[in-house]
């Protein structure tokens, strides 16, 4: 059996017919094709499909649909402007912190709901805003450094690759600190900083 | 050509002229930096597909029925009321692909589907390829399978007792043995006892490792497709997709050539992704047999059934040792848990005893290590395979004859470091930095203020270890080479690297796009990594053993260096200068003696255009193989050219 429902994600209104019993994640991935949130465990226990519900960490796989009516869902594809990645997008690759990436989606909307309340989050802070995200690869350190500088950027309104340029005396922080689908040139001006 | 000639992203990526001096001087302009991953924004943006994002028109979906006994023959399976549900298409047992697989081509002991008996609680019995994922779970309740239930066990000194070998989880391969013993390794190096003998100090233990699950976040999942031309194509979150290829043309009846394995973006595998599984035979004969689209994804659930996990291990450990702290003789003895089947097990039992001698020298060695199976899930590879128990039963010992010598566990360790040479069991050291670590280590733990003085209930502790990178031997025994690279150079100035390497999150991808832009010069911004798919690269045997680094990155230096070759030649006839000055870095070809030079730098892109003028269309492949004992080791990362 399936209900049309109207739901609202990364700012558009969408109609979807969905078998009743979906979750939320369900609907995303496989009734709307948004596929970067992710299915870990489908229990609850691993964070991979956190999306935000009207800018708060949500767990979609646990979520029926029909909660997710009325309010805003923020994915993953929701976080960059247009071309251009979100500082915490950005910071992720330029840290290392997405290495095999399964659980990026959902510890970036963690990430992103905790920046919301908390421009300036200690090592702390961060570490429990994303403890119901679980990671195999990293070991954490990365992802934790990673919001750091997210946030620094989002404070400071430097660009996350001079940042990263600074706090690692990096000897070349040129080109290849450019993504590599958006070829602008940063913030500073300049290709080589 | 001036640089203010320069095309939109070469102005944005190549090294500014004025800078060409410094890198001329740094030994690398790529290598050692920090650079982007190839594949990090598209994972933190959403935009990386991983098996499960993969949808195709038409796409079934299939369950896999599991056991509900850990050791049972199987009576009869009935699927006839699943069959008559509307929305299932087919059903297949044990019976539709009776060919045993296994990962190590000398122990096939799998099938995809139970053929006869079941052998742990979540072995496969039965598979249904529905509509939808709904419908396949609801059939799945309709097939009846009588089982005739066997004794099972669960402990390994079980399994070994004189009784289970009567009814024993797998039939032996040599008659009069217990068909429970997949392998027993015993070997020694030294004379042991005579050491022991000589000991001032001998310390004894048995110790004992549980076992542990990959857990990568992302669950197995699998798609199968037969083209129009009869191609059976497969997707897999796999770290193997050359084994897999070969393995469903074996399981199946195929020629390799008619099978095609894709490994879309994998979302951890640490091991546990490192041989066939049942749901990608059953995707491949599904998707053969209804001529749709097939898929399957794990449940968590049978993530942990599919295990492959470290194994747990029983381990009784001596160790003696002399007052002037040697490490004179070990003597060890390993039960090792396997589950129901084989998997890495034969190469596990190995490794659990040869892994064990460096970075100490050890002057007398013996293990007797047997791998047996129980009716659990099956363990395999995780990362530092085999060699993690035993280095924990080890280094505990290590710490006892510390204490008994009155040492500081580091003091012992430094004092028995090996350097280099030749363990006793005679593995080739040729270059170890334990002190350096250790030393590290000591710093950075504030070992001398922590150690012994954090009060009750707390400490710290200290353990060295090692292990190999790569593999001396391919899985399956083959004197050809073990990985491979083709490279394409065009005259835009991109660079096109097809290898066969998995990335799965270690970063195999970046790692040959760094070597390629190290190799030809160019920014990163102009290289293409396209990889394990086995219709369009050249083969490589997997991510497994850390070995993708060392050989795939050697084939991609290789290849590189053909063309490499080939441009400086070009930009050296065009200048009147020897091929050896040029050189091919930052986004230039530049004069290494004269790096101010405007008359003798040129784009990186131009200088491909005057060899591909002069040479034609620019590409070479490249291989390895390890290299045999009487040879030197190749260098990677070789000194430049002067």
């Amino acid at each position: 059996m399936k209900e049309i429902v109207t739901l609202h994600i990364n700012g558009d209104e969408v109609e979807v017919g969905v078998p009743t019993h979906f979750t939320l994640l369900e609907t995303l991935r496989y009734a709307l094709g948004l596929t970067g949130s992710k299915q870990g465990c489908d229990k609850g226990d691993c964070g991979a499909c956190t999306v935000l519900l009207d800018g708060e960490p949500h767990l979609a796989c646990i979520m029926p649909v029909y909660e997710a009516i009325g309010h805003q869902v923020t994915t993953v594809e929701g976080l960059a402007e247009g071309r251009v990645p979100h500082p915490l997008q950005d910071a992720f690759d330029l840290c290392g912190a997405a290495q095999c990436g399964f659980c990026t989606p959902g510890i970036l909307c963690s990430a992103y709901g905790l920046l919301a309340e908390n421009a300036d989050p200690s090592r702390d802070e961060i570490r429990r805003a994303l403890s119901g995200n679980l990671c195999r690869c990293t070991g954490y350190t990365k992802i934790f450094e990673a919001v750091e500088i997210a946030a620094e950027s989002l404070r400071s309104g430097v660009d996350p690759r001079d940042i990263v340029a600074e706090r690692y005396e990096l000897a070349f922080p040129s080109s290849s600190m450019q993504p590599a689908e958006h070829t602008a040139r940063s913030s500073t001006g300049a290709a080589h900083a | 050509m001036r640089n203010e000639d320069l095309l939109p992203l070469q102005e944005v990526t190549a090294d500014a002229p004025e800078r060409l001096r410094e890198v001329a001087e740094a030994e690398y302009r790529t290598i050692g930096g920090r650079n982007r991953s190839t594949d990090g924004l598209f994972k933190s943006t959403g935009k990386a597909a991983y098996t499960d994002d993969i949808t195709f028109p038409g796409m079934l979906h299939a369950k896999i029925l599991r056991s509900t006994e850990p050791h049972a023959r199987i009576l009869a399976i009935d699927a006839a009321k699943a069959l008559e549900l509307p929305g299932v298409y087919e059903v297949i047992t044990g019976q539709d692909m009776r060919t045993p697989y296994g990962i190590i081509p000398w122990t096939p002991d799998e099938h995809a589907l139970a053929v006869g008996k079941v052998r742990f609680v979540g072995d496969a019995v039965a598979c249904v390829a529905a509509i939808d994922e709904e419908t396949a779970t609801a059939a799945l309740e309709l097939i009846e399978v009588e089982y005739e239930r066997l004794p099972y066990y669960l402990d390994p000194e079980d399994a070994l007792a004189g009784p289970a070998a009567e009814i024993p989880i797998h039939e032996p391969r040599k008659p009069g043995r217990n068909g429970n013993v997949l392998k027993r390794v015993q070997l020694e190096f030294g004379s042991v006892d005579e050491k022991m003998e000589e000991a001032d100090v001998l310390v004894e233990g048995e110790y004992f490792f549980h076992g542990t699950t990959h857990a990568p976040i992302e669950p197995h999942c699998a798609i199968s497709r037969v083209n129009q031309n009869g191609l059976l194509e497969v997707w897999s979150a796999t770290q193997v997709p050359h084994y897999l290829q070969r393995e469903i043309a074996r399981v199946l009846g195929l020629d390799v050539a008619q099978v095609r394995v894709v490994q879309p973006a994998v979302g951890g595998a640490f091991g546990g992704k490192s041989e066939p599984f049942d749901l990608e035979f059953c995707v491949a004969l599904l998707a053969l047999r209804t001529g749709r689209p097939v898929k399957i994804l794990y449940t968590r659930e049978e993530v942990f059934y599919s295990h492959r996990g470290r194994h747990p291990m029983k381990m009784t450990y001596r160790v003696g040792a002399s007052m002037d702290g040697r490490i004179l003789a070990v003597d060890a003895k390993t039960i090792l848990d396997g589950g129901a089947y084989a998997s890495f097990g034969l190469v596990t039992t190995y490794y659990s005893g040869q892994l064990l001698t460096a970075p100490y020298e050890i002057e007398s060695y013996r293990f007797d290590s047997t791998r047996v199976y129980t009716n659990k899930a099956p363990c395999g590879p995780k990362r530092g395979h085999g060699s993690v128990q035993p280095r924990f039963a080890f280094e505990i010992s290590l710490d006892k004859v510390a204490e008994e010598l009155g040492l500081d566990p580091i003091e012992f360790r430094r004092g028995v470091f090996m350097g280099t040479g030749r363990t006793v069991n005679e593995f080739r050291v040729r270059s170890n930095g334990f002190l350096e670590c250790l030393e590290s280590v000591e710093r950075a733990s504030s070992w001398k203020d922590k150690f012994r003085k954090m009060g009750y209930g707390r400490g710290i502790g200290v353990a060295g270890s090692c292990y190999i990178s790569g593999t001396n031997y391919p899985i399956y025994p083959n004197p050809m080479p073990q990985a491979a690279v083709q490279v394409q150079v065009e005259r835009s100035g991109r660079v096109t690297v097809l290898h066969g390497a998995s990335e799965i999150g270690q970063g195999s991808d970046s790692t040959m796009a760094y070597i390629a832009c190290e190799e030809l010069g160019v920014p990163l911004e102009y290289v293409r990594v396209f990889s394990a798919d086995t219709d369009l690269v050249p083969v490589d045997l997997g991510a497994y053993s850390s070995r993708e680094t060392v050989m795939v990155g050697n084939a991609c230096v290789m290849a590189c260096r053909q063309i490499g070759e080939t441009v400086r030649r070009s930009v050296a006839a065009e200048w009147g200068v020897d091929p050896s000055r040029v050189r091919l870095a930052g986004g230039w070809a530049f004069d290494s003696g004269d790096p101010d030079s405007a008359e003798r730098r040129m784009p990186i892109a131009q200088a491909f255009q005057l060899a591909e003028a002069s040479h034609g269309t620019l590409g070479a492949v490249g291989h390895y193989n390890t290299p045999k004992r009487s040879r030197a080791l190749p260098t990677w990362g070789a000194p430049r050219r002067s």
